[in-house]
């Protein structure tokens, strides 16, 4: 019996990097286009373009998934 | 079109019906969490999930060449009677595990029946059994533990990241989010699993000799599969939405978002390296593991545990199923005739026990039978009470790892 385990290897390491790396991105650019609940100051405009830029990235994200599926 | 015999016909019915179930079974993978958070309307929800699996079926034909090449050796005289079989098999346990609104693989209760169709119809020498435990059990036993440990790291991170920051203003990001990676599972389960319907209707097409062997589905097999699969999906499987969406865990929005970007990872980054694993077992293993690592969050072990039963079930079930259909189908017309008229039978006592409770999207708030705390969680419970502070981490970081085994030591 043959089992792939480079192939599980392989799924297990891309999933984690690549979720934990995104949903981290993600959550920074929310942080950087919402407001401190403490102070309610609104966020500065490198934040914004931080979180634009981290929000882009998930974007592409999204569209490589789509060219994953469609390959 | 010509040649398709009246017993083709009946095979290319049972598939599509398979399909349809196929899509209400699965509309929960994308959608569950999604509307539990209220990024989406259940409504809408269903309706996206539904285009998307329709235009993800069009998408490519890659799966439906390879469904015959391989768990059953086509060469050793597979004839339509068993895939029919086997579709019954894999139909009555999917609406079996609809009815207890257990969520369990589609493709493990496709593949159960056809096997158990083939074992009792040809023998057990035309099944590979290496197969069997490469695609089905070790992925069985994976999938979850991959995805669960994703979503929960992504979810400590996530919240750890947003803490401080007004939950109402950060819900409306997540639940954007949330929908981008909800649609992307619904378009990824629109190419997996209509080409599977698509490769059984293209294998029963081969058998009765009507299309060369190794060809591509044709046009119009691509187009009733991809439209029962959205049809399914459409009308939604309410029962294991709410499963899924409230009764594994309560999900907030950060969560139900770690959870679905982590489900439509794994699903795609496993079935790019070629270790295809179910969406389903997938998509659970990511709420679980999104309700594991949100400081509080508890996981109901029971309804995880009968989860896990279904899921080693399914396989031998399914099978045991369509090998008695086999049995009476190999007897001829008046068999496949039984068959057909109990599968209808059957379908049918499923469906009126449904209405008894029926759970449509107007009552998925309502959690009737309020899952009574088992064994596990309260001794989960009691080990780690659900931590108020940040002081308080290290026992949730301790409990997890054995909690996280706790459905595959089962599943095993």
């Amino acid at each position: 019996m043959q089992i792939d385990w480079a192939a599980l290897g392989q799924v297990f390491g891309v999933s984690l990097v690549v979720t934990v790396g995104l949903v981290g991105v993600f959550t920074l650019g929310i942080v950087g286009t919402s407001s401190a609940s403490a102070a309610g100051t609104q966020p500065g405009s490198l934040a914004r373009t931080g979180a634009y830029a981290c929000f882009a990235l998930c974007a592409a994200a999204v569209g490589y998934g789509i060219y994953l599926i469609v390959a | 079109m010509e040649h398709i015999t009246l017993l083709i016909g009946i095979v290319i019915v049972t598939a599509l019906v398979f399909d349809f179930t196929n899509g209400f079974h699965d509309t929960a993978n994308a959608m569950a969490t999604t509307i539990s958070t209220g990024a989406l309307k259940p409504k809408v929800a269903v309706a996206m999930s539904a285009v998307l699996n329709l235009v993800g079926a069009f998408l490519s034909v890659e799966v439906a060449k390879t469904i015959s090449g391989g768990i059953i050796d086509e060469s050793a005289g597979i004839r339509p009677e068993v895939i029919f079989a086997g579709l019954i098999g894999a139909i009555v346990w999917n609406l079996l595990t609809w009815l207890a609104g257990l969520p369990s693989s589609s493709s493990h209760a496709l593949f159960g029946g056809l096997i158990g169709a083939t074992i009792v119809s040809v023998g057990f020498n035309a099944v590979n059994a290496d197969k069997v435990v490469m695609k089905v059990l070790i992925p069985a036993v994976a999938a979850p533990l991959v995805a669960g440990l994703a979503a929960m790291v992504a979810t400590r991170l996530t919240y750890r990241l947003a803490k401080g920051r007004d939950e109402k203003e950060t819900a409306k990001g997540y639940r954007a989010g949330q929908i981008a990676s909800a649609a992307l599972v619904s378009l990824a389960h629109g190419t997996n699993d209509a080409q599977k319907t698509m490769g059984v209707i293209t294998l029963a097409l081969v058998t009765g000799g009507v299309v060369a062997p190794h060809s591509d589905p044709p046009l119009w097999v691509i187009v009733s599969a991809g439209l029962a699969i959205a049809l399914g999906t459409y009308l939604g499987g309410w029962r294991i939405i709410r499963t899924l969406g409230k009764g594994l865990t309560d999900i907030q929005p950060p969560q139900g978002f770690a959870a679905q970007t982590g489900a439509a990872t794994v699903i795609l980054a496993s079935s790019h390296i070629g270790f295809a694993l179910s969406t389903t077992q997938v998509c659970s293993g990511s709420i679980m593991g999104s309700g594991l690592g949100r400081k509080g969050g508890v996981v109901r072990w029971s309804t995880a545990g009968r989860m896990a039963i279904a899921w080693c079930l399914t396989l031998p079930a399914a099978g045991l199923v369509a090998g008695g259909a086999a049995f009476l189908a190999d007897q001829g017309d008046w068999g496949v005739t039984t068959v057909a008229v109990l599968g209808l039978l059957v379908s049918g006592a499923i469906y009126a026990a449904s209405r008894r409770k029926p759970v449509t999207h107007d009552s998925l708030d309502e959690v009737p039978d309020a899952e009574p705390a088992g064994v596990v969680t309260a001794a989960l419970q009691a080990v780690a009470p659900p931590p108020a502070g940040p002081v308080a981490a290290a026992p949730v970081v301790a409990v997890t790892p054995e909690a996280g085994r706790t459905p595959a030591a089962a599943a095993s």
